[in-house]
């Protein structure tokens, strides 16, 4: 008897035919849609348990009756070097940022590096320091790490992990679930100035800019906050990947909440819209990595925004809106000459458009 | 950015959506020709400002949406062959061809590239003398001058590694196409306002006057499309069927000189099927024979690539007006940015995109 469909058991190959979409492409690490399906087919049917669940930016674990909150993040970026940072304290930031805005406080960070065959000693050199003057800055140790090289070609230049753990007091709850009808939406500062100084640098687009990343650590600024309205903060999100746009999508999705923001509120840097309305970007959708989203009560909301804007990293601090019980799941905006329309998340990445 | 702030007041946006509501008396259709334009509308909620008469139709002047199904094929065709560098707009990458897209085969290993000029392209070519660069040229009347500088750039320097695969369309024979075609019901037309910084005004008052309707040039920011609105209806209310520039920023009535002249230095108007439309007389560009040697059609021998269509997709209807996208059954079903069926779906231009990310509740 011949059978027509069968495991090969020599090579343990399956006779499905591979489709299209069985390949990662880029789109998949964008942070918007396109991740989110990535991490519910690949990820969470494996790894599927009860403090996975939550899907926010790192894990709050129980242990020993202390809250402690646990992250990692891989950083990838090109070029390595940009106006306002590096990969270095990117990295650091980057996992800072990911505690505090589990509502901790960030202590400890390991550092694993996958460095490319012939990469230069002394700018690695140059990211470790300022990797340190990061960790200083957030008032973090990097107590462990790893090293890794590889020939030339298998990697691109370098690429840093960094885990972290931080301690939560035992009042704070911060969950994107809890964002509750009636709450503010604040936002600390400018948008998208990190997406757009990294774009001007890098190859095959280099446009004259002052503009610098916003790269910094938030978790001193999210303690003030958190000191002056414990509970009432219901959710802290850091818009890296994806952008305001995406985050605030995952938000309402998530709290099953609507959120209804005013464009006229949302802080755009002169020389970042130009740079946005040039490529066909929407600022919405840029990442930033020194910047957050508080989901507040609304009635501490003037509070946090002046605690904000005494802080030099919350300066430009503001309210963009506010949580709504009606749309739930969606993001809506009031356009600035009167119009309102819907902010989707975004599917891939942004691509530069034609004309 | 206090150029564009102008553009983008609420309350000079009232007064204008209030003189509009003064002097319409009847309904009317009006065409909004690029999608840049039915970006700014639907982005800015700016439907919401115009009265009931006034029903806005969105028109085929999406690059991305216009390029054939068999020119995607063509292009992932030419990426397969060994040492091509295949260089495009962003947007392009991720229209689907009958099988595959740009993105899913640049994840696959093909080594195809975003560049943000033609000339990238070029600089590419340069550089890497061992490979093929070919670059996407598409687009209308705005891209073609770069394409056609990018290609007299390399006859200049004798580059021979460099070629482009062409599909350029034009404006005004598609407008053409649809006022004379039967039961044509559009009214009035917003027409592009970089199109004819290009090519002029010449070719709209002749279509106005031919066939007696307005044509008002117009920009792409809020107030820009609110008073190209305005004087819409001004004409069709008065009956005043001429081309009017209401984008004089820009826009100068015989167009743009250097960038004609490179246009006809390199390419010949030739007929061009448009996705979703069919086959256009005289509607397109192609390299003329004195720069045949860069056509990468002939070069990597894909010339007769032919595709389908989605059955699924209403493009075609979609990019004439017929039908909105929120009249299409896969709309937000089966076809969506992760998933797109057809190209309308894919650019920030494209009308389906456009009603997608911002006007769904």
């Amino acid at each position: 008897m011949t059978r027509e469909f069968s495991m090969n058991p020599d090579t343990f190959s399956c006779p499905l035919p591979r489709r299209d979409d069985d390949f990662i492409s880029l789109a998949h690490g964008g942070g918007g849609k396109l991740s989110q399906q990535l991490i519910e087919e690949a990820f969470l049917p494996e790894f599927s348990n009860r403090y996975l669940q939550d899907m926010h930016d790192g894990a709050t674990l129980n242990i020993n009756n202390a809250k402690i909150a646990f992250t990692t993040d891989s950083h990838v970026i090109t070029p390595i070097f940009f106006p306002g940072g590096d990969i270095g304290s990117l990295s650091v930031c980057g996992t800072v940022n990911d505690l505090a805005m589990c509502g901790a406080k960030p202590l400890f960070i390991s550092a694993g590096f996958i460095i490319e065959e012939g990469f230069g000693k002394p700018e690695l050199i140059k990211i470790v320091q300022s990797m340190q003057m990061a960790a200083k800055r957030a008032d973090v140790h990097i107590v462990t790490g790893d090293t890794k090289v590889v020939d030339r070609g298998k990697a691109d230049k370098l690429y840093i992990n960094t885990s972290g753990i931080g301690i939560v007091e035992n009042h704070i709850h911060i969950s994107p679930k809890r964002a509750k009808p009636g709450d503010s939406v604040i936002l600390s500062g400018t948008i998208a100035d990190h997406g757009i100084a990294v774009l001007s640098n890098r190859e095959g687009l280099t446009f004259d800019t002052r503009l610098h990343s916003d790269v910094a650590p938030l978790s001193e600024l999210v303690q003030l906050i958190l000191n002056q309205a414990g509970d009432k903060i219901h959710v802290l999100r850091d818009p890296t990947r994806g952008g305001v746009a995406s985050a605030l999508n995952e938000i309402a999705q998530q709290a099953k909440v609507g959120v209804a923001i005013h464009e006229n509120e949302i802080r755009v840097k002169d020389e970042v819209r130009g740079a946005c309305e040039l490529l066909g970007f929407d600022p919405l959708y840029v990442a930033n990595e020194g910047k957050f989203l508080c989901i507040a009560a609304q009635e501490k909301a003037k509070d946090i925004v002046e605690t904000m804007r005494a802080h030099p990293l919350g300066k430009q601090a503001t309210v963009i809106g506010t949580v709504t019980e009606g749309h739930p799941g969606r993001v809506l905006l009031k356009t600035g000459i009167g119009g309102t329309r819907i902010v989707e998340m975004i599917s891939g990445e942004q691509l530069p458009r034609i004309c | 950015m206090k150029f564009v702030d102008d553009y983008r007041k609420q309350e000079d946006a009232e007064k204008v959506s209030h003189a509009i509501r003064q002097i319409v008396k009847r309904p009317w259709k009006i065409m909004e020709i690029c999608g840049g334009q039915t970006h700014t509308f639907v982005k800015y909620g700016m439907d919401q400002l115009l009265p009931p008469e006034i029903e806005l139709v969105h028109g085929p002047g999406c690059p991305v949406c216009v390029t054939p199904l068999s020119f995607v094929d063509k292009a992932i065709a030419i990426s397969n062959v060994d040492d091509i560098i295949f260089t495009s707009f962003g947007d392009m990458l991720r229209v689907p061809g009958s099988h595959s897209d740009l993105l899913k085969e640049k994840a696959k290993g093909n080594d195809i590239r975003i560049v943000y000029s033609p000339l990238d392209s070029l600089t590419l070519a340069i550089s890497h003398p061992e490979k093929q660069i070919v670059l996407f040229g598409i687009g209308f009347e705005t891209t073609a001058p770069t394409i056609a500088f990018t290609v007299a750039t390399a006859a200049k320097l004798q580059i021979t590694n460099f070629s482009v695969l062409i599909s350029h369309v034009l404006v005004p024979p598609a407008i053409k196409a649809l006022l004379a075609a039967d039961g044509n019901k559009i009214n009035g037309f917003i027409a592009p306002g970089h199109v004819v910084s290009i090519t002029g005004t010449e070719a709209y008052q002749n279509l106005a006057e031919t066939y007696r309707v307005p044509f008002v040039v117009t920009g792409f920011e809020p107030l820009d499309l609110l008073t190209g609105i305005y004087k819409t209806v001004k004409a069709l209310e008065e009956k005043d069927y001429r081309c009017q520039n209401n984008y004089t920023r820009v826009v100068l009535e015989e167009g743009n000189k250097t960038a004609k002249h490179y246009v006809q230095d390199v390419f010949e108007v030739c007929d061009r099927t448009w996705r979703g439309l069919g086959n256009i007389p005289n509607s397109g560009y192609r390299l003329k024979n004195s720069y045949f040697r860069y056509n990468a059609e002939q070069k990597f021998n894909v010339a007769s690539i032919s595709s389908e269509e989605s059955p699924v997709c209403i493009a075609g209807q979609i990019l004439k007006g017929e039908k909105k996208p929120f009249e299409c059954a896969a709309f937000a079903a089966s076809c969506n940015p992760e998933n797109p069926k057809g190209a309308p779906m894919v650019s920030s231009e494209g009308a389906c995109s456009t009603y997608y990310n911002y006007k769904r509740v």
